[in-house]
């Protein structure tokens, strides 16, 4: 089940990328995405059945939307650290605790984490993020851990878990 | 008209882009840099694909455009982990600033004097 | 109007290689490294429209992923090294 999820996906970026309705074109991507996922099939999704839940995809547009906001938020954020004379920066390392178990879902709150203001994901070790932030509000953990995962973790929970 | 949308575009990434530069230079240590650095430029480079994308349609090389955008997403924020991850086990302190570091019970590096 | 922005974009390629050159520890250097290559990709875009041929972003696309197995491969050598030995 799993190799036949990423046989789609690789064979959709396949057809997107050479955009071609030649029978060649489309014989050679068939051949491509299997021997893709005969080889790296099992370092994919665990349990790829979540791919035909619809509801997943209604919860994933709202965030996309979400997240570019976020995005263009924390490029103005940048912009005005960068640009101020005096740099206002206070940097450091905390800890998070993640309510997540999937990996994949780890990875995308670790992907969208390094992409909102100011902060960055270090490590996970165990139930522990590591985010480098680089102007920390506040010296309470629970503080801290809502500021940094809370605006994402529902949602990546809705579509990932 | 979509002439002159797409050069808004691209002029808006290169802005970011040269935030993001200038943050490269001005910022003290390696992780403020990484972090200003791999925001900026990532989100900077999207916007200039995007601009491809608006300037030809949707036709193969604009495709081609908007599959590069998730491409990037993923390869720079998984490389800004690993530049990270690789500097601190590597030995690299945080800056003269920073005030917060939970992160030294973890590595590694200080395992290996006992 | 693209020419003076492809210029400009090729211009903040000198902050990254004044990072490249001066940055105290290697760490700096590498992050320079990684920056530079995707610079490069926004100018394999931008040139993709001055010329009107689509290889140009085929090449941006390979640059991605090259630059990215390169930038990973510099950060586990580097994990695995230790600045104190």
């Amino acid at each position: 089940m799993q190799r036949f999820a990423l046989f789609i996906i690789s064979y959709i970026f396949w057809l997107l990328l050479t955009w071609s309705a030649e029978p060649g074109s489309i014989i050679a991507g068939l051949a491509v995405a299997g021997l893709t996922s005969v080889f790296f099939g099992r370092y994919f999704f665990q349990n790829a059945g979540k791919f035909i839940q619809p509801h997943r995809y209604y919860w994933l547009i709202i965030y996309l939307f979400i997240f570019t906001w976020e995005c263009i938020k924390a490029n103005f954020d940048v912009a005005y650290r960068v640009l101020h004379p005096r740099m206002p920066i206070k940097p450091g390392i905390v800890r998070v605790r993640l309510n997540l178990r999937s990996p994949f879902a780890r990875t995308m709150l670790a992907n969208s984490i390094t992409m909102t203001p100011g902060t960055i994901t270090v490590d996970i070790v165990g139930d522990n993020m590591y985010v480098h932030w680089i102007y920390i509000v506040s010296e309470d953990p629970v503080e801290y851990t809502r500021e940094v995962s809370g605006r994402f973790e529902n949602y990546i929970k809705k579509i990932f878990e | 008209m979509s002439d002159i949308i797409s050069i808004v575009f691209i002029a808006t990434g290169i802005l970011f882009n040269l935030f993001g530069c200038i943050g490269l230079v001005r910022l003290p240590d390696v992780y403020n840099r990484l972090q200003s650095a791999t925001k900026c430029v990532t989100l900077g480079t999207c916007s200039i694909l995007l601009g491809v994308l608006i300037r030809f349609g949707l036709v193969s090389i604009g495709i081609k455009a908007l599959v590069a955008i998730p491409l990037l997403f993923f390869s720079a924020t998984v490389a800004a982990h690993a530049l990270a991850k690789g500097a601190y086990r590597f030995g690299i302190k945080l800056g003269d600033g920073s005030i917060h570091d939970d992160y030294k019970d973890e590595s590694p590096f200080n395992k290996t004097e006992e | 109007m693209l020419e003076i922005l492809l210029y400009v974009q090729a211009g903040l390629c000198i902050f990254c290689l004044y990072r490249i050159i001066r940055g105290p520890t290697i760490a700096d250097r590498m992050v320079g490294l990684d920056i530079f290559g995707i610079l490069v990709v926004g100018i394999c875009a931008i040139l993709s429209i001055l010329t009107g041929r689509m290889f140009i972003l085929d090449i941006g696309i390979a640059w991605i992923i090259l630059s990215f197995i390169g930038t990973l491969t510099l950060a586990k050598y580097l994990e695995n090294k230790n600045l104190n030995e």
